[in-house]
Order: structure tokens, then C-alpha cells, then sequence
């Protein structure tokens, strides 16, 4: 199967290079730490937890009637709203804003909604300049490649990386492998994009019905600007992140950072109420915002998968994972990548090209451990397995359910099931294996590549217990 | 595309939900004082390198005449607040003070490339995050707390509220939230390249709050 | 809960054909704190390698027989994290709409991982007439998360004033055994074993005592590949052992 083939090899070559893969470690142990030293006390994060998957879920119970109040408030407020049910309709409602607006240069504040319908290819095919302001999307931009994670684009780079790219695309800026005068060039080749361009791009973290206010949180400051410069703001955002009041922002703003980058709270948080009013000096005059389906809808009417779209986005379950750590993100191959990924990309792609995702888990939990809103990662992962191998399974929208079947893994479980559901024949196979153990191989393919062969013991539980007198009921 | 509007809206609506279970929204009562909201904010601040000068109420004026010209931030922007302008009134001779009383459209190159230092208000401080409120308005514009290098913001100090549920609480932003409100909490940074910390990327490289008794 | 006068053993598959002893401890411990353990021999498998590979139906079948070997109303211990995890938390799911689905509701409300049956429930007393070891301690992710059973092993090693206890780095890393996982994601799987075994190493350890005999082929297996220390064990054997003076 191509799909397995190619994340096979993605996987492989993740594996191979040791020192990605060390820096991975070292980056993931150091977030880890952080975000522990900000919740010392264990009971009272998960109050918080608890706190923030209420606040979500309120949300998705009463999601058409608050993107109805969003869209009302947000109008009122002057702003404009479109929906989309696809990519290819956000991209064109988007481009067609644009158009209107005769506008050629765009500067994007970081999206992974945009990074979805992959925005920044459809723009650019249609004439139009988009340049990537944040740090780490302006650095994979230059490099030609997609995120590897959902809040730190460029973590698989180290700074000679960056350097050559800066070198490669900026020669007339000395070559330096320092952090800080890198920073610096960033920010004098992007200042003049932020001055010129006709118009913004952004994402958005929460959007308030109850006031209809953009709430954008960020670190460097190029949001800001993304979104107050130019004369034109085009807010995109996937139809689950709206919040119903605004006093449902302050714990969401207090564990999201928190549990992001181990921060108390990021430098800037940006809300948006309205388009610049008549004697304000400065801010867009026109502003949008992009409500994105995407198969978001379906999911939600999923009684098994709607906690999926519970995610604030940020990405603690990523950094608790220890596959990720191991492969990083683009192994993946999916925009979102880690467990929030294995979750969603095979409900919005289908199983038959993403179900592959959920064998690289070991359902070890640490994700859902982390996660601030409670998402039962691991349990969504299992159901997602099921349905891959199962056209009957559930009662979910996902597109592909079965398509993953495979005929001798399913025969080598009805096997399985059939000996271990009779005692009788369980124990003969038992005796057999314990009998004849000498027999036993001592090459079993990928495990003892890694490890020693297991050998069955001389004498089963079973036997043991009988010999010793235990009651059988 | 009212089509998609309708699509999306009666798919959400085809299974009605009540979940159990439930946690109302907790404010934070942390039970600081005036002092104590104080200490934390400015803790909270020098953690990432904003400096805090703490100044009577009448000082700050003088406070900025003496140190931007010695730290060569000779051009400033001020609003057209009371202070910006009882500001651009007292200014050092070596200062040059504007207001920022263009459209952007017409100042954008001044803003952009000739102006060192930015004064604003501020609506209030929040302790726990070591934060400053900002609501730009005709007379403080947006860009002024981001575009000019260095930001020096004015902070009452008997409006520091212990969160930001509190802030928002007591000043009714649910009421009418202005075009634009902002919470600054540090010097612009990024930690993109090799996580390493590196300050001032895009917003300003320094943050300055006065703290006025 | 008080002390019960009988309870259920499950020895699990993986117990029952590779590590009997483990289990043959388990079950003694429990004996000494004058309980009748109880162990039907119709037990076979819990059904969790069929159900974390989405083949659920077949989970069922093996899963109905082995909850028929429990009909009393009494307690269920488990020397494995993993097993009883499946048990408590997913046979709830697995049996929904089910004929039995309230039996698998009863069971699982008194379904214990080993160890911590013996701290919470037992209150156990362990005299320690073992020489003195140094040992790390690996909890399982289903011992940890879904049992939350982390505090009863280390509470019980604790009790051992023989036994010096070293932490390893990212002690709560999962091994990379997963099941299956360590099948289908070969690679990935050594990957993760690869680098549980070099903290464990770093820590000097002579013993890696764990909950759960998945991890221990996993991490025991590979150590025993890498041709080094530490050695590995199952609690219930390490209890039995250090309280027995066999050695």
C-alpha cells in the first residue's frame, strides 16, 4: 500500500538522523520542565483543566447558536463574515477579498488553519505575494517545507540551518549563527513587509460571541502588526474556536500558554472588535473574518469524536508524546502532526490515506495526561483503529471506515480470538508452547532486531496453580 | 455563500447536546493588597526584561526628560491624551516630541523609520501576569504601542487589578469592547530559532513601565 | 474497603505462558495475607491486544469468556497495569449495549492492579531480610495513568530498608512496548526502548522492577540484546523474594 510505503520511509528516515533527533529530546524535556514548574500542584491543574474542557465543550453543545451570535456581534461590530464548508471555498472567498481589494502583497501572522487548505499555494498560483511574518513560519518558508509542529514551526532547525537559509536568500547580510543577530536581520527584512503590504492574513485563538472580539495571542509582535497596518484584515479560523462570553477568555488565556511553552502568558494578547473606527488614526478599515468547516461538522455530530474539537491548539500533546519526540513532525506527513494529528487527519482526509497515523501509538496516555481540555486522546486513537479495519464501526462520519483491512491480520485475530475463547483449546496451545519451547524462534523480525526472543516457561500459570492447591471457583 | 452558511449551520443542528458534568467559570481570589499587586506585577514583569521604574505621580515627566536623552532616544510619539500632550509641553530641548495625530496613511514613514520611543497610558495593570491594558483610541492609536523601538507605558498604580478576570469584571468590558484591547506583558521576543530566547523581533525591543503613585 | 475473605486472581496470558512465576507470587503475597485466592482455570486473556488493534468483535468474544470465569461478587487483583486497565476502563466500552454489560459494570468497580490492592486495600507489611540492592523502578503508562497505581509500587519498595531506589531520567516516558506497537512500529518502537534503557542503565541500578510483564520482555529483552545490567523482575516476584530470604 503507498501510503504505508511512504510514512514507512518517513519514518525510517526520522529515525536515522540522531543528532534531529537529540535536539528533539533536549527541546521536548525542556518544555516538559517548563510547563511543570507552572503548575506545581496537581489537583489544582486539573480543577483548571477541568475548568477550560467545560468552558470548550459548553461551546460545541451550543455551537450553531453561538457562530449565530459571533456572526450577528461580529456584524454589528463591522466586520464581515464568510463561511466556508471547504478548503477550496475558503481559499477562494479569501482570494476574492483580495481581488476586490486590489491587493498584491499579503503579510500572514501564523495560521494552521491556512497551513490546512494550504492558503499560502492557492495565493501564490492566483499572482499573489504572501510572505510568512512569524519567526518560525517566515523560516520554513524560505526553506520550502511545512511546519513540523503546531506552535513551533521551525523546531526541527537549529541555527546553523537558519543561518545558511538567511545567507542563501539575504547574501547581502553578513553570515552569523547568532541567535540574536539573526533575530535582528529577521526583523529589519520583515519590517519593511509589514509597512508595505496591501494587506493581513491571520488566524484566530478564540473568537467571543457574546461581544464579537478576535482574540489572537502571540510572542513577537508581527500579529499585531500583521493585522493593524495594513488597510485590509482577513481573520481565518476553523468554526470551533468560538467562545461564548468573554469571561470564558480569562482561564483559557491562563492555561494555554501555561501549558504551551511553560509561559505565565504570551507578550501580546491582540483583541479585535472592529475594523477602525471613523476618527482613529490607525488599524484596517476593512476587516474579515473566514469561519472554515472542513469537516468539522461532521465531526461534531460524532458522539464519539466531537471532543476532538475541544483542541485550543496547543500543542502540550505534542511534546508529551514519546513517538513524536522520536520522529518529529514531518514523519508524520499531515499538517497537524503528534496525537492531535493521528486524531484529526484521518476524520478530515479519511482513514485510507491518514488511518496509517494510529499505528505510530503506543496508547500511552501522556497526551490525554497533558492535554488542557481533556480530549481522550488514546480512546479517539483506539475507535479510529476499529474503524479502520471495520466498515460497520460506529456511528461516525469518517470518510474510508475498513479501507485499512487487511485480510491476513484480520484472519491472524479471528485465530487469536477463536483458541483464546475456549479454555480447551487455549490450554492445549499453552501446554504446547511450554512443551516444545526449545522450539521457539529466536528471530522474530522487528522485535528481536531490538530485543531477545521471549521463551515460553517450563510450566504455565495455569499448571502452577493447580499444582499448588489454588480454588478454580 | 449563503449556501455554505445553511449547509454548516443544519449539520451542527442535527444532534442536539447537553453535556453533564460541567464546571462553572472560577475567578482567581488571590487576596493581594495594593502593595502586594504591586510586587507581583513587577515581578512578573523583569522576568522578561521589562524595566520598572516606580515614580510619584508627578515625577514621570522628569524621569523621561533626563533618560531618553541619555539613552539617545531623542525622537518621541506621544498621543493626544492629557499626558501626551502636558508631555510634548514639558519636553526636554533635546526631545523632539509628535503626536500622533495623522492617519497612519500619512505618517506611516515617520512612524516607521523616525521615531525612537513611544509614550502611552495604560487602563490598568493585571498582577498575576505582570500585564498592562491598553485600549487604543483616537487619541492613543495602535501602532504607537508597537511600531517605535522602545514603549514606555504609564501605569497607575491603584489600577492594578490581581487577574485579568478581575480587570475585566470590574471595568464591564462585555459592555462595549472598544475596535481594538490589548494586554502587553514584556518586550517583544521569539524563542523560534533553536528555542533560544532572543528579544525584540517584531514588536518593540523595549518595554518601559512608569508605575505612578 | 476492607479486607475480603476471597478474591479472584487473573493471572493474564502473557503471565500464564511466560513469566509464571511472577503470577505464582502475586497469588502467594496474597495468600500469606490470609486471603483465599481464587483461580479459575477457564481464565485465558483479557482481550486488549485485539482491541487496541481495532479488531473489537474478536476482543468480545475472548473478553465474555473470561469475565464467565468471575460470576462471584468479589474482588479481582491483576498483576498487570495493563490487563486490569483493560478490565476496569475498557471493558465498560467494549461490553456497552451488551446483555452483560452490568456484570462487566460490577466487576470492574472492584477490578485492582496488584500492587496497589496490596497498599490501598491490604495495607501490606513487608520485612525486608533481602541483601541490599539498588533498584529502578518503571511503571507502567497503563499502571500510572489508568490504574493511577504509581504511588503503591514505589510505597511498597519503600518498606524495604535494603533496597536503595534510583530515579531514572523521564521516569514517566512510556518503554515502547504498546502491545502490538512494538510489532507494527518496529523502528519506532526500538527507538523509544533504546533510550528507556540508557536512563535506566545511567542510574546504576542493579534491578528494574516493574507492574507489568510487557514492559519487562520489552526493556528486559532488549537489555539482555545490549549484553548488560540491570536485570529485570516483576514486583510480585521481588516481594516474595525479599521477604523470603531465598536469596
Amino acid at each position: 500500500m503507498p501510503q504505508t510505503e511512504a510514512f514507512v520511509q518517513r519514518i525510517d528516515k526520522a529515525l536515522a538522523n540522531h543528532q534531529a533527533r537529540q535536539n528533539l529530546r533536549a527541546t521536548m524535556d525542556r518544555l516538559k520542565l517548563k510547563r511543570l514548574q507552572q503548575f506545581p500542584d496537581k489537583r489544582q491543574l486539573d480543577d483548571l483543566r477541568h475548568q477550560a474542557k467545560s468552558i470548550r465543550q459548553k461551546t460545541l453543545d451550543h455551537l450553531p447558536e453561538l457562530l449565530e451570535q459571533l456572526e450577528e456581534k461580529l456584524t454589528q461590530n463591522g466586520i464581515q463574515v464568510h463561511w466556508a464548508e471547504t478548503a477550496e471555498q475558503a481559499n477562494s472567498i479569501v482570494h476574492d477579498i483580495l481581488s476586490k481589494a486590489d491587493a498584491k502583497t499579503v503579510v500572514k501572522g501564523k495560521s494552521m488553519v491556512s497551513e490546512e487548505i494550504d492558503m499560502n499555494a492557492y495565493l501564490e498560483q492566483q499572482g499573489i505575494e504572501v510572505i510568512e511574518s512569524d519567526l518560525g513560519e517566515f523560516i520554513i518558508q524560505l526553506a520550502h517545507e511545512p511546519p513540523s509542529h503546531i506552535i513551533m514551526p521551525a523546531i526541527h532547525k537549529n541555527a546553523r540551518d537558519v543561518a545558511q537559509l538567511f545567507h542563501q536568500h539575504f547574501p547581502e547580510l553578513a553570515y552569523t549563527e547568532d541567535v540574536d543577530e539573526l533575530t535582528l536581520s529577521a526583523r529589519k527584512i520583515l519590517r519593511n513587509k509589514f509597512a508595505s503590504a496591501d494587506a493581513g492574513i491571520s488566524g484566530v485563538n478564540f473568537a467571543v460571541a457574546e461581544t464579537g472580539t478576535l482574540c489572537l495571542v502571540e510572542n513577537e509582535g508581527n500579529g499585531r502588526l500583521s493585522t493593524t497596518v495594513p488597510d485590509l484584515h482577513i481573520a481565518i479560523t476553523g468554526i470551533e474556536k468560538v467562545i461564548e462570553k468573554l469571561e470564558d477568555l480569562p482561564p483559557l488565556l491562563n492555561i494555554l500558554p501555561k501549558t504551551a511553552t511553560g509561559q505565565t502568558i504570551t507578550t501580546y494578547v491582540n483583541m479585535i472588535s472592529g475594523p477602525r473606527k471613523d476618527n482613529e488614526k490607525d488599524g484596517p478599515r476593512e476587516v474579515h473574518l473566514v469561519l472554515l468547516d472542513n469537516t468539522r461538522s461532521d465531526i461534531h455530530s460524532s458522539d464519539e469524536f466531537i471532543d476532538t474539537l475541544r483542541c485550543i491548539r496547543c500543542g502540550s500533546c505534542i511534546n508529551h508524546c514519546p513517538v513524536y519526540v522520536q520522529v518529529g513532525g514531518h514523519a508524520y506527513g499531515s499538517t497537524y502532526p503528534g496525537p492531535i494529528g493521528t486524531v484529526l487527519e484521518p476524520q478530515r482526509i479519511g482513514l485510507k490515506q491518514m488511518g496509517d497515523l494510529t499505528s505510530a501509538c503506543s496508547l500511552c496516555g501522556a497526551c490525554a495526561e497533558a492535554c488542557p481540555v481533556q480530549i481522550p486522546l488514546p480512546s479517539l486513537i483506539n475507535r479510529l483503529r476499529a474503524e479502520s479495519n471495520n466498515q460497520q464501526f460506529g456511528n461516525s462520519r469518517t470518510s474510508g471506515k475498513g479501507s485499512l483491512r487487511n485480510r491476513s491480520e484480520a484472519m491472524t485475530w479471528k485465530l487469536w480470538s477463536f483458541t483464546h475463547a475456549r479454555p480447551w483449546l487455549y490450554a492445549i496451545f499453552g501446554w504446547t508452547a511450554s512443551r516444545l519451547r526449545f522450539l521457539a524462534p529466536s528471530k522474530l523480525g522487528g522485535w528481536t532486531k531490538y530485543r531477545t526472543a521471549p521463551k515460553p516457561a517450563p510450566q504455565t500459570l495455569h499448571e502452577l496453580a493447580r499444582q499448588q492447591g489454588f480454588d478454580n471457583e | 455563500m449563503n449556501n455554505a452558511r445553511e449547509n454548516i449551520l443544519k449539520r451542527l443542528r442535527s444532534k442536539p447536546r447537553d453535556t453533564n458534568d460541567l464546571q462553572d467559570n472560577l475567578i482567581p481570589d488571590y487576596g493581594w493588597d495594593k502593595e502586594k499587586k504591586i510586587e507581583r506585577l513587577i515581578e512578573q514583569m523583569q522576568a522578561v526584561r521589562t524595566e520598572v521604574q516606580r515614580l510619584g505621580k508627578n515625577q514621570w515627566i522628569d524621569w523621561i526628560n533626563s533618560e531618553l536623552p541619555k539613552r539617545k532616544l531623542n525622537r518621541v510619539l506621544a498621543g493626544s491624551t492629557k499626558e501626551g500632550l502636558a508631555f510634548k509641553e514639558s519636553a526636554h530641548h533635546s526631545l523632539e516630541v509628535q503626536d500622533y495625530s495623522q492617519n497612519i496613511e500619512q505618517f506611516k514613514a515617520t512612524l516607521f523609520n523616525q521615531i525612537d520611543a513611544g509614550i502611552t497610558t495604560t487602563r490598568g495593570g493585571i498582577a498575576d501576569t505582570g500585564s498592562l491594558i491598553l485600549w487604543p483610541d483616537e487619541q492613543e492609536p495602535r501602532l504607537l504601542s508597537l511600531v517605535p523601538p522602545v514603549h514606555i507605558a504609564l501605569l497607575k498604580s491603584d489600577e492594578i487589578y490581581e487577574s485579568l478576570a478581575q480587570a475585566i469584571e470590574s471595568q464591564h468590558w462585555e459592555n462595549a469592547m472598544p475596535s481594538n484591547a490589548l494586554l502587553v506583558s514584556g518586550p517583544s521576543k521569539t524563542a523560534d530559532i533553536q528555542q533560544t530566547l532572543a528579544y525584540g523581533i517584531h514588536g518593540p525591543k523595549q518595554l518601559i513601565v512608569l508605575i505612578l503613585e | 474497603m476492607e479486607k475480603p475473605e476471597n478474591i479472584y486472581f487473573f493471572g493474564t496470558c502473557l503471565i500464564d505462558l511466560l513469566y509464571p512465576k511472577a503470577g505464582l507470587a502475586g497469588m502467594q503475597l496474597l495468600q500469606r495475607e490470609a486471603i483465599n485466592v481464587i483461580y479459575p482455570q477457564n481464565q485465558t486473556c483479557c482481550g486488549q491486544p485485539a482491541f487496541n488493534s481495532g479488531y473489537r468483535d474478536e476482543a468480545l468474544d475472548v473478553a465474555l469468556n473470561l469475565l464467565q470465569c468471575f460470576p462471584k461478587d468479589i474482588p479481582l487483583v491483576v498483576p498487570s497495569g495493563s490487563c486490569a486497565g483493560m478490565i476496569k476502563h475498557h471493558w465498560p466500552e467494549l461490553f456497552k449495549n451488551h446483555p452483560e454489560e452490568n456484570a462487566v459494570k460490577r466487576l470492574s468497580a472492584q477490578t485492582y492492579e496488584l500492587t496497589q490492592f496490596l497498599t490501598d486495600v491490604l495495607d501490606i507489611k513487608l520485612e525486608d531480610l533481602g541483601q541490599p540492592v539498588k533498584v529502578a523502578i518503571h511503571t507502567s503508562c497503563a499502571a500510572r495513568r489508568e490504574m493511577q497505581a504509581a504511588d503503591a509500587i514505589e510505597k511498597l519498595v519503600d518498606q524495604l530498608k535494603q533496597v536503595e531506589k534510583q530515579q531514572q531520567h523521564n521516569k514517566e516516558e512510556c518503554c515502547g512496548f504498546g502491545g502490538t506497537f512494538a510489532i507494527k512500529q518496529a523502528d519506532i518502537s526500538g527507538a523509544m526502548v533504546e533510550d528507556k534503557t540508557r536512563y535506566l542503565k545511567d542510574t546504576g541500578a542493579d534491578l528494574v522492577i516493574s507492574q507489568d510483564c510487557g514492559c519487562l520482555m520489552n526493556i528486559g529483552g532488549a537489555l539482555e540484546k545490549q549484553g548488560t545490567s540491570p536485570a529485570t523482575k516483576h514486583i510480585a516476584e521481588f516481594l516474595w523474594e525479599r521477604t523470603n530470604a531465598t536469596d
